[in-house]
């Protein structure tokens, strides 16, 4: 393989019944840096049955060039119809570095379409660089059970691959009305002559819990101890109209649902505000939230973990605290309502 | 209905603890199990086999200890065990781990026929979730991952349908046979060995390969010489910067005021948002 063909930043585009998956323009976000620093084209990969649509949106987002196929086939997602289309593409056009979404389809597509073109892939990660003189993708990933971090780099191999994880990269501001070229390409595969077919898709209705767009997070840990302490800490939420999250001993003790837990096993989340109230900082729960803009973490043991990654920290009783707070942000919040009519709920 | 099922054994990430001095893993400090998830593929192989029967067949690559994760399937009721192991193997990123393995299926496929390959979700130390689509690629047949359920299984017409975790929901798709499944934790649970089945894995020991027990193997592809990836640095996730402390001598009511000043500051959190409550 002749690496020195391999040019330009692609990003596969998750689609789901024709809406666009937020993860694609979070990684447009980061693959337009990459290009930028690279010099080369970011093009987006976009399959489905009339998607072609999308496109502009991805212009908007900071794409340069959108590879479409729009085929019936291509409808929902299936591993073999998607990695064959996906392939084509990188023997046709070689791109240098390709990253997907790491959700379940895009890690499966990933490692089939790797394994298809024969090169490295990086599972799951958090930081994406690129050494420019070398032209090298340095990818960033947690291991081992988030206990460490490493970061892995694909020499040799074109393209170098990534999957990556939703939430962690920023969308850009869209740009209304910037342009793009889109290249339309065709698969050749028959109904007939594939071997899995989607029968069914259910899409739980509107999830009751959405930790993933809040921008306040009050969440609980194991120091509220039982049903009072989780309560309050819910009272603490509803002052600031925050969404309440839970570490897993908490949602393990039946204090609240699995929907309500943050970190490795849960959702990850980078509110604006995440409040860690008598949680240790177990590597599994701050993977979930280290992202989030400002941490404010309250333990009575100066020595926790979660100290390592709050932006402030308070040594003291949750049970002391918490009703202190909740009772001094309604009266700020009331006061603020009053005085400049402005209604925050 | 003959299954092979790919196990892994991993250090404990519970409870393995990183070196602070050399940001590398201890792995003395954790015992060494089979991969969870593994056993869970374990566990559904034996189920399907006592409703379609066949075999139940594992395989794993590693190290010689690795035998006693191979054991512990057997304990789950697997019928038979093989080991890859050799040097030549080792430092394997996924698409080297899935090429070695693949040449043994390929070799246990000549002597058996396999009709479905099971792989857990994960390894819980790797993490990628990648070796599973890597070996149905090789093979070339379907990989179904993140199975939650098998729905039906029909051996006669080669036909399996299984539902699958995806974002916010499932989707139930169906299969030609052979193929593979990856499976999560949901898909059952493992349930208390027999004892019978417990003395037999005492005494079980597992077949054991070497690179030259297989057959037309391109050394080019395997070990650390076969990938593409390569770890460069390695580093503990926490942020050392540290949080700032609000002490306060420990008053409870300054700190209190001082959390709702900080908060207060980030404005554009209390503004109003299209009366949308
Ligand atoms: C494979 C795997 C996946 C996991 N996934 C997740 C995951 O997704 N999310 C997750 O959260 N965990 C996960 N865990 C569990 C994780 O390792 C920790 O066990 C868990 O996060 C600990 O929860 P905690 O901090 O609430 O409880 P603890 O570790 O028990 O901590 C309680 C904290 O409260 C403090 N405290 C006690 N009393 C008070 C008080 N009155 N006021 C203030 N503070 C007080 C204590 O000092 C302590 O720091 C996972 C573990 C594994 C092995
Ligand atoms: C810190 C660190 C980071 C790494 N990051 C990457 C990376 O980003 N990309 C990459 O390609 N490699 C990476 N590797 C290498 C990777 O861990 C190994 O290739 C490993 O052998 C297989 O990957 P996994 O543990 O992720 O398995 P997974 O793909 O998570 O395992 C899924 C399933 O495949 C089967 N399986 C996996 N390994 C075996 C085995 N040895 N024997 C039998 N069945 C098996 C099991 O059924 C298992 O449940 C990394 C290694 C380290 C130490």
């Amino acid at each position: 393989m002749n690496i020195e063909e391999y040019r330009g930043v692609w990003v596969f585009i998750e689609q789901r019944d024709g809406q666009l998956v937020d993860v694609g323009l979070e990684l447009l976000g980061a693959g337009r840096d990459l290009a930028d620093k690279l010099e080369v084209d970011l093009c987006g990969i976009l399959l489905g049955h009339h998607v072609k649509e999308l496109s502009n949106e991805l212009f908007e987002y900071g794409a340069d060039k959108v590879y479409v196929i729009d085929d019936p086939v291509l409808a929902n997602y299936r591993t073999e119809t998607y990695m064959k289309a996906v392939g084509d593409l990188v023997r046709k056009y070689k791109p240098e570095i390709f990253v997907y979404g790491a959700t379940a389809n895009g890690k499966d597509l990933a490692s089939a379409v790797a394994t298809e073109v024969m090169t490295g892939l990086t599972a799951d990660t958090t930081i994406l660089d690129v050494d420019v003189e070398k032209r090298l993708f340095e990818a960033s990933r947690p291991a081992f059970g988030g206990n460490i971090m490493a970061t892995i780099l694909c020499k040799k191999h074109r393209p170098q691959m990534a999957t990556v994880r939703p939430k962690v990269m920023k969308k850009l501001e869209p740009q209304p009305g910037r342009q793009g070229e889109i290249i339309e390409e065709t698969i050749d595969l028959k109904e007939d002559d594939l071997r899995t077919k989607v029968l069914e898709i259910v899409r739980n209705a509107k999830k009751a819990v959405n930790l993933e767009d809040a921008d306040i997070i009050v969440a609980a840990g194991k120091g509220i101890k039982d049903e009072k302490g989780f309560k309050m800490v819910e009272a603490l939420a509803d002052v600031l109209n925050a969404t309440v999250g839970a570490s897993r001993d908490v949602v393990e003790a039946g204090l609240c649902g699995h929907d309500h837990q943050v970190g490795q096993t849960g959702v990850t989340v980078t509110p604006k505000l995440y409040f860690a109230i008598g949680i240790s900082g177990a590597v599994q729960h701050t993977v979930g939230m280290a992202n989030s803009e400002t941490i404010i973490a309250i333990n009575t043991d100066p020595d926790a973990a979660i100290f390592n990654v709050s932006h402030y920290g308070v040594v003291a009783d949750a049970f002391e605290i918490v009703p202190l707070l909740t009772e001094e942000f309604r009266k700020a919040l009331q006061v603020k309502t009053e005085e400049g009519g402005v209604a925050h709920v | 209905m003959n299954i092979l099922v790919c196990i892994k054994q991993v250090p404990d990430t519970k409870i393995i603890k990183v070196n602070p001095k050399t940001n590398t893993l201890d792995r003395s400090s954790a015992p060494a199990i089979l991969n969870p998830y593994d056993a869970h593929a374990v566990e559904e192989a034996v189920r399907l086999k006592k409703i379609h029967g066949g075999k139940v067949v594992v395989l794993s690559m590693g190290p010689p200890q690795a035998k006693e994760a191979i054991k512990k399937c057997v304990e789950i009721g697997a019928d038979e065990g093989y080991l890859i192991s050799d040097r030549r193997f080792a430092g394997a990123d996924t698409l080297a781990t899935s090429y070695a393995l693949y040449k043994a299926i390929q070799k246990l496929m000549d002597e058996d026929g396999i009709d479905l390959v099971l792989c857990g979700k994960h390894a819980i130390d790797g993490d990628t979730g990648q070796v599973g689509p890597g070996i149905a690629r090789r093979m070339e047949i379907p990989p179904l991952t993140n199975v939650i359920k098998v729905e039906e299984v029909d051996p006669a017409e080669k036909m399996i349908k299984v539902r699958r975790k995806i974002e916010n929901g499932y989707e139930i798709i169906q299969s030609t046979l052979p193929c593979l499944l990856t499976v999560e934790k949901e898909i059952n649970e493992v349930a208390y060995s027999p004892l019978p089945n417990m003395l037999r894995a005492a005494r079980y020991n597992p077949i054991v390969w070497t690179v030259d027990d297989l057959k037309d193997v391109d050394m080019k592809q395997l070990g650390l010489k076969g990938s593409p990836t390569i770890v460069g640095k390695m580093w503990p996730p926490a942020k050392s910067d540290g949080a700032q402390m609000l002490d306060d001598e420990g008053d409870v009511k300054k700190q209190a005021e001082k959390i709702v000043s900080l908060v207060l500051e980030k404005r554009e959190l209390f503004e109003a948002k299209g009366g949308e409550r």
